[in-house]
Parts: C-alpha cells; structure tokens; sequence
C-alpha cells in the first residue's frame, strides 16, 4: 500500500508539471504585453519597462518559466493588481466558504440520490423509476444558475422563505466572531445558536442549486451499479437463505454497488470545488469562483492564475484521494 | 485488402440486417424518439427564426413595453430594452445550437484525430497524447473554457475554440481505448497481413468500426457543449451585444438587476438551453440504445 502511494505520488509530477506549463503559457499568450496590461493604456513606457524588469519579463521564456515553477513550489502566487492582497491569503480567506459550501451540497446530493438510485433499481421501470430518472436527465440538463435564479425568485423574493444571498445577515453577522472560516464550524464550537440557524438558512438556496448536478449523477449510477449487483448470483444465494429483502438490499447490494459511486463523488466534488463559479456568483458566495469571476472581470490575471493553480491542485489531490479509498473499500483490488 | 473493399462497397444481408435492427432498436426507444422530436423542434425553430419572427432581434426596440411581462403582442415579454423575448430566444438559440454544433466538430475532429494517434501507433506518442488529456483532464471544464476565453477575448469565436478544447481529452479517451481493442481483431490484422499501410488501416478500417460510440458520445457532448457555452455567455464571455444568446440573456438580466422583477426575462431563455440540452440527451442515449447496446446496459 505504501509504495503504492508513492508511485500514484510520483505519477503526479508530470501532470502538475503540465498544469503549471499551461497556467504559465496562459498568462503568456494573452495578447499584447502583460506590463501594459496590468498598467493600462496611460501608463508610461518608462513605468512599463520597469515592471517589465519586476516581472522578469525581459528574461528569456524557460527561464521565466522557471523562476515561475520556483514561486509556485514556494507557495507565492503573487499579489492581485487591484487589491495588493498576496493571492495566498485571499485564498486562504475564500477556500473555506467554497469548501463549506461543496460539502453540504454533496452532503444533499448524497442523502438523496444513492436512496433515490435504489429504489430506482429495485422497482426497475416503475413508476418511482421513471420519474428518478427522468428528474435525473432533467437534473444534468439544466444550467445551475438558471435554477438558482428561479430559486432565488420563489423563495426568496417571492415567499420570503430563505435569504438570496452571502454567507451570514448583517445582524448575525455583527457579533459573530470566526475562527477557521467554517462558519457551521465556528458557530457551533462557540455555542452560538443563533447564527448557526442563520448560516444555515443562507446556505440553503445556494447548496441545493450546487447539489443538482451531483445528485442527478449519483442516482443514476447508483441505479445502474445496483442493477447489475442485484443480478449477481450471491443476491439470489442471500434471498433463497430467507434474508429479509432490507437486509438483502441494504447489506449485501449496497456495499458492493458503492465504488463506482465513490468514483463519481470523488470527481464530482472536484468539480464542485472549482465549477462553483457560477452558482457562487449567483449567490454572492464570498468562495473562491466568485473571487475567480471578480478577476476575469476586472482583468486581475494574478487572480484569475492563482484561482486557476490553486482550482487544479485541488481538483487532482481529491481525485488522487479517491483512488486510494479504493484499497479500503475494496480488498480485492490489488496493489503492486 | 480486396476482400476488406468489396466488404464495404457492397453491404451483405448481415449489415443490411443490423442496419434494420439499429433503425428498430432505435425506434423502441422512447427517450429516443422524444430526443428526435425535441432535437427537430429545436432545429427547425433556429432555422427559420427569420421567418417566425416579427421583429428584428438587434434593432427593434419597443421602449413603451420595456420590462413588461408576457402579452399579445410579445409572447415572452420584453427585456430591460425593450427588445421582444421571442424574438430574442429564437436567434439565440441559432448562436447556441451553432455554438454546440462547433465546438463539438472542433473536439471530434481533434480528439478523434490523436486518439487514433494514440491508440495505433502506441509508445512515445501514446505517451505524450496521454500526459496532454490527464493535464486537461485535471481542470474542471468551466476553468479551462474561462482560461481559453481569457486568452482569446470573448466573441462566438472564442467560445466556441473555448468549449472545442474542453470536448478533445473525452474524444481522444474513447478513440484511443476503441483503437486499442480493434487493432488486435481479426479483420484489423487481416488488413495488416496484406500490407496494408497504417494511414489506410486506421481511416478505412478501425475508424469506421469504432463510429457507432463516436456519433453517441458526439451527440451527448452537443448538449454538454451547449450548457457549457450557456455558462460562458452568462459570465459575460461569451457572444457580445448585439448578437442574442442564451446564455448572454440570462447574463444581461441578471447584471441588469431586473430578473426578479421581471422573471419572465430569465424564465424563457433558460427553459430554452434546457430543452436544447435535454433534447439531444435523450437522442444520445436512444441513439446508444440503437448502435451501441452493450454501452446502454
């Protein structure tokens, strides 16, 4: 096991290497000069040259290159241009929010869709089935933001329900303190009752929007990993020994129909962490994507390079992470 | 070699059979057959949106009616110009359906080109062609499509390059693990024994018998690609004023702080990407039904 670790660690080095290659010839192939377009169109060619020399731009490309791999593997990814805030501490604020926010939303997607997929499986072509998986078609089909906004317009707006949008209201927001970033986190070691509810009504809207696609993929291979385990001989062996059909389903079927399962709420929790710049936009989630959004917008590229990285690493060690859970979930995979 | 043409030139009953059998098979299939009739809906709407529409989509602007909900006279409504909602949707949904339509060729014709690559010749070039799609593959699609944009300056264009690229690593994954079976088949190798040279084995031969998952997985990823450049627009990236898309719709009523109060300017836009999508969903997976039964099991 250990030496399998460190070769899926050592096979790492190349796609890492290649992310940061991409990212670099990125910034790069913008057109026109990087000074000018982080000074703008007044500033003086004298100021241009000058910042030309601060980032290293007159050096020729695999050095620049280099000294880039360099800043990266010490963790410094610049400061953004408008703010003058170093990019690590900006994410450092943000990634919380972002992390909060995808937990919760795979937390729904899960809760719903493997109970949704199962039964699905067990009443193949029913009516509950059929409307599973036609919501889970519908699910995958509909852009996100699109169903925030409606979201936000019943529930919100129009039965005044839930808030449309941040992370905490004002008032509760007022004598909050937070510590790691964690908001339900914070709250509940701090014993403050009031604004965990508070936390938790603004988290709703924006969750259940990022939850959709998740769970509509969840359910649907839940339901077909089940359909091909209920077939298998050991289910007719545990159903013939007179097992309860709870007992068949729950135990027997379930464990075995749960890795492939794995594999899609590993990579789709990647995806959650990076692809919630839309949902996070609509809802004015303070979280990395809208911090993203904010740079494409104000033409921040340090921003828009730091999310980028920062989206990617993350993206790769969930996925690496979900490929070591295998060992543990099922023996019969082999590592040599 | 003779025997492989003339096996082509002249379809045998057997072909002939199956081609039956897919066209059967497909017609059994309900999502399919919904797909089929969304898809045309759909087609047929973005082609004759000239004809259907009263009003032009970039200059007729009736600021009398400007936010106001659903009527006679604008079926959709009007947005915060003015500009009639049906009207708008129909051309937008020309840009995004063209959109999809692109980048997908864009993606098949790359993915497909290095997954041949790939697959056929194997060692380095396997190699290379393999750390390209795990570097790809480690951006989520949104982040790499945003990336491309931010680079190429946002216009259809653009998007469409954007969400191409973002299509490649799946095409080259499918191609490559198709070539890998068929290359040590028979026929392949029959092909081979003759002398055939490898341009003609991997186009005439191996490309052809791996078209079924091709045209399955190229019509999900037109769905796919559409929502992707719908996300593009709504971020501002995507087609710019006075070009109607989807996406860009939703954007300028969101930004223009009136999609609460006047709903109907993101209901329709939005019901619009979510039938295109849905539609060729549903004929991707009646079309799996039919070429590709073992993948729909």
């Amino acid at each position: 096991m250990g030496r399998y670790i460190l070769r899926r660690l050592i096979q790492l080095v190349p796609v890492l290497l290649g992310i940061s290659l991409l990212v670099f010839a990125f910034l790069h192939l913008i057109p026109g000069d990087p000074a000018v377009t982080l000074l703008g169109d007044r500033a003086t060619p004298e100021a241009v040259e000058q910042l030309r020399e601060r980032m290293g731009l007159n050096q020729p490309l695999p050095l620049q290159y280099l000294s880039f791999l360099g800043s990266l593997l010490s963790f410094d990814l610049g400061t953004s241009i408008f703010t003058g805030v170093p990019i690590l501490d900006e994410i450092k604020l943000r990634w919380p929010a972002t992390f909060e926010l995808s937990v919760v939303a795979m937390l729904i997607a899960l809760l719903l869709g493997i109970p949704a997929g199962v039964i699905a499986a067990v009443k193949k072509n029913s009516l509950v089935d059929n409307l599973t998986m036609s919501g889970s078609l519908l699910g995958v089909s509909m852009p996100v933001y699109w169903l925030g906004l409606l979201l936000v317009y019943l529930f919100a707006v129009n039965l005044q329900w839930l808030p449309p949008s941040g992370r905490i209201g004002i008032d509760a927001g007022y004598s909050f303190q937070p510590i790691t970033g964690f908001f339900i986190f914070d709250a509940l070691i701090q014993g403050d009752f009031a604004a965990l509810g508070n936390i938790l009504s603004h988290l709703v809207l924006p969750a259940v929007t990022l939850s959709t696609i998740p769970l509509a993929i969840i359910a649907r291979i839940t339901r077909s990993a089940m359909l091909e385990v209920l077939s298998q001989d050991y289910i007719r062996t545990a159903r013939s020994k007179g097992l309860k059909e709870l007992m068949v389903i729950g135990k027997h079927a379930l464990k075995n129909a749960m890795l492939p399962v794995v594999t899609i709420v590993g990579l789709e929790f990647g995806t959650l962490l990076g692809g919630a710049i839309l949902t996070e936009t609509i809802f004015s989630w303070p979280g990395i994507g809208s911090w993203i959004y904010g740079g494409i917008l104000q033409r921040d590229y340090p921003v828009v390079q730091g999310g980028v990285v920062f989206v990617a690493f993350m993206f790769v060690l969930v996925n690496l992470l979900v490929d070591l859970s295998y060992a543990f979930l099922d023996p019969r995979i082999q590592y040599k | 070699m003779a025997i492989a043409s003339s096996s082509r030139s002249k379809p045998g009953p057997l072909s002939k059979l199956r081609k039956n059998r897919a066209v059967q098979r497909f017609l059994e299939s309900t999502s399919g057959l919904i797909g089929l009739g969304l898809t045309l809906f759909i087609v047929l709407a973005a082609l004759l949106a000239p004809v259907l529409n009263p009003y032009d989509a970039a200059s007729a602007r009736d600021y009398a009616a400007r936010l106001q909900g659903p009527s006679l006279a604008h079926w959709f409504g009007a947005d915060g110009l003015g500009r009639d909602i049906l009207t708008l949707v129909w051309y937008g949904l020309r840009t995004s359906l063209l959109i999809g339509l692109v980048s997908v060729l864009i993606g098949l014709l790359i993915g497909v080109g290095l997954g041949l690559a790939a697959g056929y010749f194997r060692g380095w070039i396997e190699t290379v062609i393999g750390w390209i799609t795990d570097v790809m593959l480690a951006f989520p699609s949104v982040l790499l499509a945003i990336a491309v944009v931010t680079v190429t300056g946002p216009s259809v264009i653009s998007v469409m390059v954007a969400v191409g690229i973002v299509q490649i690593p799946k095409f080259i994954r499918l191609t490559r693990s198709m070539v890998l079976s068929l290359r040590e088949q028979e026929f392949v190798q029959t092909v081979r024994a003759f002398g055939a040279k490898p341009p003609r084995i991997v186009f005439l031969h191996i490309l052809p018998a791996s078209l079924a998952p091709l045209v399955v997985q190229a019509t999900l990823a037109i769905g796919t690609a559409t929502l992707e450049a719908a996300g593009l627009g709504f971020l501002g990236l995507g087609a710019q004023p006075p070009t109607p898309e989807l996406g860009t719709m939703l954007s300028d009523a969101f930004k223009g702080g009136y999609s609460l109060s006047a709903p109907w300017t993101i209901v329709f836009p939005g019901l619009f990407i979510t039938l295109t999508v849905l539609a060729f969903n549903l004929l991707g997976d009646g079309l799996r039904d039919a070429l590709d039964p073992k993948g729909s099991q």
